[in-house]
């Protein structure tokens, strides 16, 4: 095996249109379970925590260009303020120690349909920045995942960044586990309500082969809300309700170990429900989320 | 490959290192440093916690290459001049070690808790020891004297510091 350690982001995007075979490896959390465990065993192991670049965010024209080796402690720490809904998701990843190494960058290579950063992405309309010797394209995350652990990402790709626009309203992340720590989604879903274009944005984690989006759900929510966006009244029960029945509607889960799909399908539409109505309070009591 | 690394102060120079191997195989099997447990071997135990660069981490999960030049702290270097480090007393005076397979994990993560607690001038609240220490099992104590030893090296430390 060889270890690679790229030292620049140009030398990185090189090594990877050298090596299309290379395993990129940030954080570790999952890659080196796998090598652990004797279920990888690639020819080179190309590690991305020298690359400066990777290590940064910053903010142009409004959007958060989150580097893809940013670990979730910090985002958890730094941009909790500008991504509500991200900095929420990655408080539920794993432990201390695991914030301290896995990265979103890490979540979007692996692709799973458990990651828990992927509803909070959906939500907010993220878009992934992936690079290669090509030269640097933007896929809407919703675009991103193509199948079970798959992803648009060519073989001669690394994923660079995320860009994340602040909200312009409430958003809400909620997740369901065998306990709060240490645990892969059984279902999660992201919430995100969009006042400034009146529009309303999800996530399903756990739930299909890949992170999806409810679309009937957001059409049907920015219809009842048109109304209220400005009088901030009341949510009809009955509005959360159906909300939720439609979130649901929209997952395609499995039995598995960690759960029956029947419940999967009832945990969603009961944590859209909910979700919605915390977002839906914090919107009424006027405050704002900004940059 | 060779791998050079600082652990616990010291300069560490290793050869034939696997690229594939992780940074806890490095400090057991090649530097002689035991203290870290191997158990899970995917980040779900918290026995193998070190410090790396001043953050606590699996060292399970760390390629041993990522570790290159980077400053490893393990159990090893809690104790200062052959006298146990408040942590390590606080868990053996409350009654928090039994079978002491996790206790090495749990050293560190309560040494970097109570660490970042006392720099902000305060005492780790309960609920925030549950959080620093919920990525370290243990399957004998059942916590509460865990939680007693953290509350308690809190304590020792906070007075000594005044």
């Amino acid at each position: 095996m060889e270890f690679l350690q790229p030292t620049t982001w140009e030398e990185a995007v090189e090594t990877k249109a050298a090596h299309p075979d290379a395993v990129p490896i940030a954080g570790g959390t999952d890659v080196m379970v796998a090598v652990n465990f004797g279920r990888l065993r690639p020819a080179r192991l190309l590690d991305l925590t020298r690359v400066p670049d990777l290590q940064q965010w910053d903010t142009e024209d409004g959007v958060v260009r989150l580097g893809a080796g940013v670990p979730y402690a910090r985002v958890i720490g730094e941009l909790g303020d500008r991504l509500p809904g991200l900095a929420m998701a990655a408080r539920t990843i794993g432990s201390p120690q695991i914030r301290n190494r896995g990265t979103v960058g890490g979540n979007l290579a692996t692709a799973s349909p458990a990651g828990d950063a992927h509803p909070a992405l959906l939500a907010a309309d993220a878009e992934v920045e992936v690079a290669s010797v090509r030269g640097t394209r933007r896929i809407p995350v919703a675009d991103f995942y193509t199948g079970v652990k798959r992803s648009a990402l060519a073989d001669d790709e690394l994923v660079a960044a995320v860009r994340i626009t602040p909200p312009s309203g409430p958003q809400q992340y909620s997740k369901i586990g065998t306990r709060n720590a240490m645990v892969i989604a059984v279902a999660a879903f992201g919430l995100a309500l969009h006042p400034d274009r009146r529009a309303v944005g999800t996530g399903i984690g756990s739930a299909a082969p890949t992170p999806r989006r409810a679309p009937a759900a957001e059409e049907f929510l920015a219809g009842e809300l048109d109304g209220l966006w400005d009088s901030r009244a009341e949510l009809p029960p009955a509005t959360a309700a159906r909300f939720g029945e439609l979130v649901a509607g929209a997952a395609a889960p499995i039995d598995d170990v960690r759960g029956t799909a029947r419940y999967r399908v009832h945990a969603l539409s009961v944590m859209a429900r909910r979700t919605l109505t915390w977002a839906w309070a914090e919107y009424r009591k006027g405050e704002t989320r900004c940059a | 490959m060779r791998l050079t690394c600082t652990v616990n102060g010291t300069e560490q120079l290793v050869d034939d290192v696997w690229e594939g191997e992780s940074l806890l195989y490095v400090l057991r099997e090649r530097m002689g440093l035991p203290g870290s447990k191997n158990a899970c071997e995917q980040g779900e135990c918290g026995s193998c916690t070190v410090y790396l660069d001043g953050l606590p981490v699996c060292a399970c999960l760390v390629a041993a290459g990522q570790a290159e030049g980077r400053e490893v702290g393990t159990v090893e270097g809690l104790a200062a001049g052959g006298e146990l480090h408040p942590v390590q007393q606080a868990f053996l005076d409350a009654g928090a070690v039994q079978c002491g397979f996790c206790t090495p994990g749990l050293l560190v993560a309560t040494d970097d808790l109570v660490g970042r607690a006392l720099a902000e001038g305060r005492r780790p609240a309960d609920a925030e020891i549950r959080e620093a220490l919920a990525g370290n099992l243990c399957r004998c104590t059942g916590y509460e004297k865990v939680l007693d030893a953290v509350r308690l090296a809190a304590d020792r430390m906070a007075e000594e510091a005044r």
